[in-house]
Formats: structure tokens, sequence, C-alpha cells
């Protein structure tokens, strides 16, 4: 008698045969699962070459924020050279190699090398892609109620010829004759005569602008053409608003410079004459080059560019404010609207203002009059959505939690920056403060404490989104008050500097010169600000990778918000296609405190008359 | 479930654009620029000249007429293309497409005699800055023919199995293309001019 052998599976006993159909089907029903969720997709498809925009945009983050610290430490490595001018840097001084400096005292060279990446890096490589790629990214389907971006494999070739960029720049301080160090600007003739890392600072040009193309394609796409039902334009988001503005600035203003990088790289390596004059005398000897060309050619190309790029820097920063502003006060933004037409005319205006930064170059008198006339219009939209968001403060009980304390912080710092460019936009004040500090801590003003704030702003108001988890408000708070001390301790002093009529790119710091005497003490206060601003960084990044892990678990909506990425999507959202369902939107933005109706706020996506309604948490009824 | 993303392939009711056909006319703006600044710098460049040679003293006119006349062609081939596909008729639709292929190709070879016979006279981009900016513009159009012809040549073969299964994808990608490639043949309209004949 055949004894037939029973295999145990799970509870029951059967053939060999029924046993492996069994485990077919099981295999065959989880293999289903996976791909309904979404995890079918291998390690590479999931984290590397990811098409989902939240995995994109959390690529963009981290690669950025990494940029902005390799840029913090160049400045470190410069401040100290400019506090103790000819003394070997203590620490790290060896390790920067013979040719940049020997025995650890830093190179006049190396010094251009490291301003002109600093430059570069924190403005390409790092705020653009942390405040577009990453923010918009991230956030933008969500809160436009999109399943994802409207193409998500250019949203990946985004990243990645982004990355590329960023590395082939990077790589330039591996060439010979070091890293570009004609200045983030790159103004020709110096530039095209310059060392090959200039070469590299332009292929890596073209790759980040093409990445950008990708980019704002996509946004632009994304935000007209994907947006919820019933979410009309009047309804959006501000920070939607924001972002699509600064898509079209992205779009329309970086070909130019691509057109430009294309002329220097032929000028460099064609031998052609595009930006170089005719007569040159390099070293005492005259250029063997046809001549001819035209170095204003190259600057007005480049700020053609640059300027509407200072408000690709701070457009998102502002959308991120105003977000954090209105969800903090617990009531609507004042004046959404006259924002939102601010918003747009200033992306209109942004494109003719670019000669103020050319007042100096001899270009007329009559050209300048013109471009410092658009350059004092402009200044009105910036105040408009300033004021806007200061009254909205207004009579609102305001929750001071961290993200609220860098909005808050946010609104005068943004505030000095702004005012202080309007001495430079006016040609004859500009005279004496170009080139000056000055304008370097005027700018710094704009962009960190201005916009790096509202980066952190944004990290900390939407990382629960992300993560499911909240970062710890104390940590958050020693950042935030360290920080905003240091910050200014690093710039407020260049205001003097600059009025004393220092030069922004001095070597030794102003050492040379007679006029820099009175106010030279100021470097030393202004490099140990520095040093201490990145010891104040040091709880953020203890806070950013400890809460990824151990932080507070929160439900999905934890600031009890009404935008659609926080009230009608788990936090973190799902896999592919973020909303178990895609919402239908009723209402404006930011209805907090409705005066008709029994709530403490309406989320966008719930219907209208019928009190707290599906998606709408219990405590959100008012007592 | 993984959710589909709206609007790939039907139009959306009040913007009444697919998403593909909105994404290529953001681009073209974006292409607008780009050769714009290049206009720009030829301007601000001949302007400022103490001389400037004459296009037709230097370059040769009847080829780059031809080669004109062969762009032309092509974006009218190029239309047909599209007008065939949305008849049904693959067959023809098909045998346009490939005859567009053919006119880039055409130009392309034109461009390179011209090229071939600039180099074969030592006159590279360093010439002067006349010849610095014809080749960089006319160069980089170039780059811009061979483009189109690259996506063309996939709709002809590898890309043409979608016809089978997703009808409306298919032509709206010959459409997409179409638009880039009209783009293209306009900025030579411009360039021939300007370069050859002023």
């Amino acid at each position: 008698m055949a004894v037939k052998r029973q295999i145990r599976v799970g509870k029951s006993w059967m053939s060999p045969k029924e046993a492996e159909v069994a485990l077919r089907e099981a295999l065959r029903a989880q293999k289903e699962e996976e791909r309904a969720h979404g995890h079918a997709h291998s390690f590479w498809r999931t984290y590397v070459f990811s098409i989902d925009h939240k995995v994109i945009g959390i690529q963009y983050a981290l690669t950025a924020l990494s940029f902005l610290l390799i840029g913090f430490g160049m400045m470190l490595l410069m401040r100290w050279q400019l506090g103790w001018p000819g003394q070997p840097i203590p620490g790290v001084g060896g390790m920067l190699g013979e040719a940049n400096a020997p025995g650890g005292i830093m190179l006049p060279e190396f010094y251009n090398s490291l301003g002109a990446m600093h430059g570069t890096i924190m403005v390409f490589l790092g705020i653009v892609p942390l405040a577009v790629g990453a923010f918009g990214n991230y956030v933008v389907p969500l809160q436009i109620g999109a399943p994802d971006m409207a193409f998500p494999k250019l949203n990946m070739a985004s990243y990645w010829t982004f990355l590329p960029g960023g590395v082939i720049i990077l790589l330039s301080f591996l060439a010979p004759g070091g890293a570009p160090n004609s200045g983030w600007t790159s103004y020709p003739p110096l530039s095209v005569i310059a060392t090959h890392g200039q070469t590299f600072w332009l292929v890596g040009m073209v790759f980040l602008i093409t990445s950008s193309l990708l980019g704002s394609v996509n946004f632009i796409v994304t935000i007209i053409q994907l947006r919820a039902p019933g979410l009309t334009y009047m309804r959006l988001p501000f920070f939607v608003w924001a972002q699509l503005v600064t898509a079209f600035l992205l779009l329309l203003a970086f070909p130019p410079l691509e057109a430009a990088a294309v002329l220097q790289l032929m000028d460099r390596l064609a031998d052609t004459s595009f930006f170089m004059p005719s007569g040159l005398v390099v070293g005492g000897q005259v250029v063997e080059i046809a001549g001819g060309g035209n170095p204003l050619l190259w600057q007005h190309l480049f700020w053609f560019l640059a300027h509407p790029e200072v408000y690709v820097l701070i457009l998102p920063a502002l959308g991120i404010i105003a977000e954090v502003i209105a969800n903090n006060t617990r009531k609507p933004l004042w004046g959404y609207r006259a924002m939102v037409f601010a918003t747009v005319f200033l992306g209109f205006m942004s494109f003719v203002v670019w000669a103020h930064h050319m007042f100096m170059t001899g270009m007329g008198t009559a050209l300048s009059a013109f471009f410092q006339t658009t350059t004092m219009i402009i200044s009105v939209p910036s105040v408009v959505i300033l004021t806007a968001l200061f009254i909205s403060l207004w009579g609102g009980s305001i929750r001071f939690n961290t993200p609220m304390l860098f909005a808050l912080a946010f609104l005068p710092m943004f505030g000095i920056g702004g005012l202080t460019g309007l001495p430079l936009g006016l040609a004859a004040a500009d005279i004496h403060l170009h080139d000056t500090y000055y304008v370097i801590g005027h700018f710094h003003y704009v962009v960190a404490p201005g916009t790096i704030f509202a980066m952190f702003a944004g990290i900390y108001y939407w990382f629960p989104k992300v993560t499911g988890r909240k970062m710890s408000d104390k940590l958050g708070k020693m950042h935030f008050w360290t920080s905003l001390v240091f910050i200014n301790g690093v710039f407020f002093p260049m205001f003097i500097q600059g009025l004393a009529g220092v030069s922004r790119r001095l070597w030794d710091g102003g050492e040379q010169y007679a006029h820099a005497g009175p106010v030279l003490h100021l470097n030393k206060f202004m490099s140990i600000s520095a040093f201490l601003l990145l010891i104040a960084q040091v709880p953020f990044l203890i806070n950013f990778f400890k809460s990824m892990f151990w932080g507070e678990k929160v439900g999905s909506n934890p600031w009890d918000a009404t935008t659609i990425e926080w009230a009608a999507a788990p936090s973190p959202p799902v896999a592919h296609g973020n909303f178990h369902e895609l919402p239908v939107v009723h209402r404006g933005p930011y209805e907090y405190n409705p005066p008709d109706e029994n709530v403490e706020f309406l989320p966008q996506h719930v219907a209208s008359g019928s009190g707290p309604g599906p998606g709408l948490p219990q405590h959100a009824v008012a007592p | 479930m993984e959710m589909e993303i709206p609007y790939t392939v039907e139009e959306r009711p009040d913007t009444g654009l697919y998403n593909g056909k909105l994404g290529i006319w953001l681009f073209l703006a974006s292409e607008f620029m780009l050769f714009g600044a290049l206009f720009s710098a030829l301007i601000m460049m001949r302007t400022g000249a103490i001389s400037w040679p004459h296009g037709y003293t230097l370059l040769n006119v009847p080829l780059a007429t031809l080669n004109t006349f062969v762009l032309i062609a092509s974006s009218v081939t190029v239309v047909l293309a599209w007008a065939n596909f949305r008849l049904g008729d693959f067959a023809k639709g098909r045998m346009y497409l490939i005859a567009t292929l053919a006119c880039g190709f055409g130009f392309m070879i034109i461009k390179a005699i011209e090229y071939g016979t600039k180099f074969s006279h030592h006159l590279y981009p360093a010439e002067n800055n006349f010849y610095a900016i014809y080749y960089t513009m006319t160069g980089l159009h170039g780059l811009h023919v061979v483009g189109g012809m690259i996506v063309f040549a996939y709709l002809i073969w590898p890309g043409a199995k979608l016809w089978s299964h997703d009808r409306q994808r298919y032509i709206n990608r010959v459409e997409t293309t179409g638009l880039y490639w009209h783009f293209v043949d306009l900025v030579w309209i411009f360039l021939f001019p300007t370069l050859y004949l002023l």
C-alpha cells in the first residue's frame, strides 16, 4: 500500500501537488497585493530612480541640504582668512593641499575659488533645489490634490541631471588651476582667460539649466492641469501660486544664461571672441584673438537670468511663510488676492530690472535711469506681500511653535534685506556702495535669515507630513534662538563695513586699505559669529535625524491645517497616488475660524454646511 | 490602488489641453528665450562692431535657400502625417513621417556640405565674430534638427507599436513632436535672412 505523502501547509495537510498550487496562489495574491500598494518596485526604482514626486522631493532636499552645508563650510574657511589674515587655518588647514594653502595659510587664488564656489553652490545647488526641487516637488501635488506630478519620468530626469551638474561643479576643485575663481557671476574677460575650473563651471551650468527647464515645465503643467475638481486659481494655497510664478521665472529666465554659457564655452574652447575686446593685454602680452567682442554682453545675459533668480530664491520662501503664518495665527491670510496679484506682477517686473546690477559698467545714464525706475517699481509688490503677512498677524491668537518662530523672524529679516536694497537700486547711491560689503550684507539678509529661515520653517512644518513624526520643539527653539542671534552677528556688521567703503572681494579683509582701518575689528566679530552659527546648527542636525526615527508620532494633520496636503492625505502620503481617494475642493485655502460655521477650521475638501464633515476631527468643533 | 495621472491623453475640459501639449508649448517658450538671447547677442555684436560683413559675401546663399525649402517641406509633411493618423490611415501617416525624417537628413547633409567647404578653407569660429556667431547659431539649430530626427525615428519604428493599443496617445505624440518641429523650422526662417541675406 502506497502511503500518500502529505505536507502541512498552514493548519491543513495536503498533497505536494495541492501544496504547490496553494503556494503559487499565495505568491500570486501577495504580488497582486504588493502591486496594488505600489511596493512591487525594486530598491533602485523605489529609492534611487524613483518617479514618485515625494521620493524625488526628498532626494532634492537631502542633496540640497548637503550642498548648503558644503557652501557654508567654504564660507567658514573664508571667514577665518578674513578674521585672521595670513594665519594658518586651525584644524583643517593642512588638509587643503599645498597648492591651495601651503602650511595651512590660504592663498589669494584659493580664496577667490572659494568665493566663486560659495556663491554658485549656495544659489544654484543649495537654495533653488531646496526651495523648488524639494518643497515644490513634495508639497505642490499634495496641495492641489494630484496623485503625482504631470510628468513623473521628467521629474526623475530633472533630479538626475541636477546631481551630475552639481558633481561636475564640485569636481572643478580637482582641475589644474583649481576651482573657478572669477566670482559666481563669471564676468569675462577674466573668466575666459581663467583656469580650467571655469570650463567645469560652464558645463555644470548647462546641466543645471536643463534640469531646471525639465522641472519648471513639469510644475506649470502640474499646477494648471492637475488641480483637483473645485480647486480654482483663487482657491490655491499661496505656496502654490508662489511656485507657479517661480516656475515661469525659471522657464523663461534661465535660457539666456544657457545661451551665454554656450558663448563663453565657445570663447574658451573654440577661441572665439564673443566677450573678448580687441587689444586685450594679459600678462604684458596682447592676446591673439579676433577681438571685437563685448564683455557687457555677458553681463546682460547673466543678469537677465540672475535677477529673476533672486525672486526664484525668495518667492517659494514667501509661499512657505504664508502657509505657516495662516496656520499658526488661526485666521485667513490678510489680503490673499492682493498677495497673488503682487506675486504675478513681481514675476513680470523681474524681467525688466536686470541692469541695476550694472550701473557701474558705463552702459550709459539713459539705461541707468530706466532700470532705476523699474527697480523702484518692483519694490512695491514685495512690500505689498510683506505688509499683508505682517497684518495677517494682527489679532491672531498666535501659536509660537518652531516653524512659526522662524516665520516670524523671517518678516523683519527679509524687511532689512529688502529695504537696504533700495539705495543699491538708485544709480547715484550705488556709486558709493557698489561692490562693497554693504551689497553682501544686503543680499545675505534676503537669502540667509530670509530664505534659509523660511526653509527651516518649511522643514519643521512639513516634517510630520513626510515622516509621520514631529521634530522636537525644544531642540527646534534652541536652533532658532541661537541661529537668529549669530546670523545677525555675521551679516549686520557688513553694512557698517560697506558704508565705510570696504570692497567685497579682498582676500585680507581690507588690511591694506587705510579707509578700512576703523571697521577692521568687525572682521573678527563676524567670523566668530559665523563659527558660532555653525554650532547653532548642531541641534538642528540632531533633531532632524533623531526625529526621523524616534520623533513623537503624530496623526495626519498635527497642525490642524485646512490645506488638503494635511487634511486629506495620510502622513506620510500613500506611496503612489498620495490620497486614498482624490479630494474635491469646496472652498479657499485658509478657512480658520470661519464666522458662520461652528468649527475651528474648515479643510478645503470638506463640503459646506454639513458642520464637521468626513475627515474633520472632533476637536475641530468649537466648544 | 495606483492612481492614474489625469489628462495624459484626454483634454482637461477647462483648459482644452492634454498635459503633453501644454508641456511642449512651455518648452517652446523656453526655447524661444534661448534663441532670442542668441539673436540679441547677434544684434548687440553687429551694431557694436566697427565693420560687419554681409552674409551673402561669405556664405553660400543658393544652398541655404535650398535648405530653407527642404525644411519648409518637412513642416508640411509632418502636418500631413498627423492629419492622416487622425483619419486612421496609419500607413500613409507613417510614410509622411518617413518623408519628414528624410527632409531632416537632407537638411543636415546640405549643412554638412556648407560646413565642410568652410573648414576646407580654414574658416573656423575663431576667424572673426561673424563666423563665431554663424557657427554657434546654426550649430545649435542643427542640434535641434538632430533631436527632432531622433524622435521621428522613434515614432516611425520602435514607438509605432503604440498605435495599435493606445492610438490617441500616439497621435498626441506626433502632434507635440510636430509642434517642436515647426519651431525648429521657424528658427531657421529667422536664421536664414539674418545670417545669409543681410
